[in-house]
């Protein structure tokens, strides 16, 4: 399969990818890790007239602590997400969420930003950023915004991005300590997208939940927050009862598309079982 | 119809200068026009793992990675692990372990699992199995491929190794 004509273009800075963006405007494409956009091309459900890629682009990659926040470059890839140890200690469920993420060559390429810019429900990283309440730094001529993760998904393939926007950073608030969190993914096989999956953070205070944050993968249009399943465990003993109970107003949220993977009504229980699976294992590392 | 774009790589070891379209795919360079067919096509979809191959210290899809985008970049395919006639480690484990049977998925195995242990020279049999799993092969069941990655490290970390194939064992490395 054999990609459309188009003209390539490989900036080293930031104000020579906007003046691109600014020239060919739609009909140009930005190329991170390129797993995404490339087979699309390959399989002409793309054909952008130019490729825009990000990859000699200075100034976007690397993992730094700044005060109370992790800053993660968008074109920094998934396998140096797990092998950072500054995550593994700040923010262990992005490393634990990434690790799930396709397979090992596809993470040399494949970058956080591209996965959180992509707008593909089957991404791992929409729900895990709004469950960490993240903010996105977008870029353009105008300078730059910042858009919290959780107002950023509008739809299918339809973000915050405008034309002309870059996605150039997250910042994620470190979690306080002990938080517990987990990444449950159910797939068919190594590199497959979601059937279901869950993002869980939760944090205790005298045997009960004081804080609780759950968001899921691949069961609608978009990632879901679970707002009203995580608000049912505040100030409740995290028992099997109160875990069920947030599993159910879990899955009363998703909307998922019949595929491959199963229909409504499976990929529904699906996304309960690895709500309830995440919040166990999490509830177990809470410190 | 867009302009060709002149591209110079390092092809194991050896300068490399093509003349491409933009929208040429790196698996298509290699075999077509470098006459380096050791990374095979699979799949096409950056599933299997038979066009793998080793780009500036990072194991890649060649069926999804540009040409255009390799300016500069240091290749290694299969072609460029014998030395002298001697084969490499992981080949010499493939081959006393039995790793592979039609051998389609070897050269891009072989490739990845070089990367693999240059970044963790003692790797569990899980590390292996994790390491591998964006590689498929339809023959062998995977576990003499992960007996053949073992054998590798052991002999790279200079340990004196031996094939665990009954039948191997009187002919010999």
């Amino acid at each position: 399969m054999i990609p459309r004509h188009f003209e390539y273009h490989a900036p080293r800075t930031m104000p020579d990818v906007l003046a691109l963006l600014g020239q060919f405007g739609d009909d140009a494409k930005l190329l991170a890790g390129g797993h995404s956009l490339l087979p699309m091309m390959k399989l002409r459900f793309a054909g952008p007239g130019h490729l825009i890629d990000l990859n000699k682009v200075s100034g976007l990659k690397g993992i730094d602590r700044v005060g109370s926040e992790v800053r993660i470059g968008a074109m920094t890839s998934e396998h140096e997400l797990i092998r950072s140890t500054l995550l593994a200690e700040a923010v262990p469920l992005l490393v634990e969420t990434a690790r799930q993420i396709a397979d090992p060559q596809v993470r040399y390429r494949g970058t956080i930003g591209g996965d959180i810019a992509h707008g593909d429900p089957g991404n791992d990283h929409p729900a895990v950023m709004q469950a960490l309440d993240a903010t996105f730094v977008l870029t353009s001529s105008g300078g730059d915004r910042l858009v919290p993760a959780r107002e950023f998904y509008r739809g299918l393939y339809d973000t915050a991005l405008e034309p002309g926007d870059v996605m150039t950073q997250i910042r994620i608030p470190v979690p306080p300590p002990g938080t517990g969190s987990c990444y449950a993914k159910l797939k068919r096989k190594t590199g497959d997208f979601a059937t279901a999956a869950a993002a869980v953070l939760v944090r205790l205070e005298h045997g009960k939940v004081a804080a609780a944050a759950i968001a899921l993968t691949n069961v609608g249009p978009t990632a879901l927050l679970a707002g009203d399943a995580a608000s049912s465990l505040i100030g409740r003993v995290p028992d099997d009862t109160a875990i069920r109970e947030a599993a159910r107003l879990a899955m009363a949220i998703c909307e998922p598309a019949a595929d491959l993977r199963g229909d409504e009504e499976y990929k529904t229980a699906m996304a309960g079982q690895m709500v309830e699976r995440a919040l166990r294992t999490a509830l177990a590392r809470c410190a | 119809m867009t302009k060709k774009t002149h591209v110079s790589f390092t092809l194991n070891g050896a300068a490399a200068d093509v003349l491409v379209d933009p929208r040429e795919l790196l698996i298509h360079t290699l075999r077509e026009r470098l006459a380096t067919t050791g990374p095979h096509i699979g799949c096409d979809t950056s599933h299997c793992g038979a066009c793998t191959v080793d780009l500036d210290g990072t194991s890649v899809k060649s069926c999804t990675h540009l040409t255009v985008q390799c300016e500069g970049a240091e290749i290694l395919t299969i072609e460029g692990f014998a030395k002298g006639g001697v084969l490499h480690a992981l080949q010499e484990g493939f081959t006393q372990e039995h790793g592979l049977q039609c051998g389609f998925c070897t050269p891009g195995m072989i490739t990845r699992a070089y990367r693999l242990l240059q970044e963790n020279p003692s790797p569990t049999e899980e590390e292996i199995r994790f390491g591998m799993s964006g590689n498929l092969c339809r023959c062998t069941g995977y576990q003499n491929i992960v007996k053949a990655i073992q054998y590798a490290a052991a002999k790279l970390r200079g340990e004196t190794v031996a094939t665990s194939h009954p039948l191997m064992a009187d002919i010999g490395a």
